[in-house]
């Protein structure tokens, strides 16, 4: 009989993905399924989907899911860890969601040391809406609404959400992943285990940033896209665990 | 002996998994898929070493691995 030595996490429905070619998001699906297989906690998850190109993450993820109003996810998730403190909540939100129209819902949670996690993709640029500028994109970055190249005197400088996040004392545990190879995979994989492990002891806050391609709008190959996100991304967008205060004492 | 199986009709044609496998033996179809991307395949699976990450690398969960 075959034996499989790689499939598809019970988490992760067996259905084609929107999603187009080479973009991370299926990558980051993946790694949050079969962490949430890998826990046995798939029966008390719910996921909060954004608006963004994750929009339909309810359709391919095999737990309950909500959906949420622009940048509200936080919002939502707040309700819902209230009411279900024993679930494992979590939203997923894409850096347009997050850092513009709902950096207030995110900073807020944050602050009240809210006992759920964000999975925040950021891909420096608005996806779904057809590749305009966000608050990540980067200074010099041609987007559709910044055709020379992101200006810091017109448009300020990039945000670091992780960083902004961890000054706040409700935040417990922030890190910034990648996944463009399979060192970086299990780095994050290993990060977001852990913000679900703090979350199902009742600990406050946590976020992953995982730093994402997008093919599509930033105009590349996705193999071009991935050197792009190394080359670029990373050295303003620097890995690692920003913050973890549960080391401390 | 471990070996890549892949679920064409998914495939994106994204060519990602064809730059990380370790042998080098994912390539890009001259043939399409219904949805008109040129899928990934492997031109000699009994040179596969199960090392998993192509299946890892693929987006769509295309791939697996069998033994
Ligand atoms: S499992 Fe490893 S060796 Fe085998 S095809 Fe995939 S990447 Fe190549
Ligand atoms: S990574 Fe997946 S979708 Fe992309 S070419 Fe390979 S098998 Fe196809």
């Amino acid at each position: 009989m075959t034996e499989k030595l790689f499939t598809r996490p019970k988490s992760l429905l067996d259905v084609p993905t929107h999603y187009c070619p080479g973009c991370y998001h299926g990558i980051i699906h993946r790694l949050i399924a079969e962490i949430i297989d890998e826990l046995h906690v798939q029966d008390y998850t719910i996921g909060i989907a954004p608006v963004g190109c994750s929009v339909l993450a309810y359709d391919y993820f095999n737990f309950d899911m909500f959906g949420a109003a622009h940048g509200r996810a936080p919002a939502v998730a707040t309700g819902v860890k209230r009411v279900h403190p024993d679930a494992l909540v979590f939203t997923y939100q894409g850096d347009g969601d997050l850092a513009a129209i709902g950096c207030a819902e995110i900073v807020h949670a944050a602050a009240r040391a809210e006992k759920f996690t964000t999975i925040f993709i950021n891909n420096a640029i608005y996806g779904m809406t057809g590749g305009q500028m966000a608050p990540t994109t980067l200074l010099s970055q041609r987007t559709n609404t910044s055709p020379y190249g992101r200006n810091s005197e017109a448009c300020g400088h990039p945000i670091r959400m992780s960083e902004m996040l961890a000054t706040l004392e409700g935040s417990i545990y922030l890190a910034r992943v990648s996944v463009h190879d399979a060192i970086h995979m299990t780095k994050a994989k290993r990060c977001i285990r852990k913000a679900f492990e703090l979350q199902l002891q009742g600990k406050g806050f946590s976020m992953i940033e995982v730093l994402a391609t997008c093919p599509t709008n930033w105009g590349m190959r996705p193999l071009q896209a991935v050197e792009w996100l190394k080359s670029e991304m990373i050295p303003y967008y620097p890995l690692g665990i920003i913050k973890d205060s549960t080391e401390v004492k | 002996m471990p070996k890549p199986v892949f679920n064409t009709e998914r495939c994106k044609g994204c060519g990602l998994c064809t730059s990380v496998c370790v042998r080098n033996l994912i390539f890009l179809s001259e043939q399409f898929n219904s949805k008109g991307y040129q899928p990934a395949c492997c031109k000699d699976d009994t040179r596969c070493i199960g090392c998993l990450i192509c299946a890892r690398t693929c987006p769509d969960v295309v791939i697996e691995i069998h033994k």
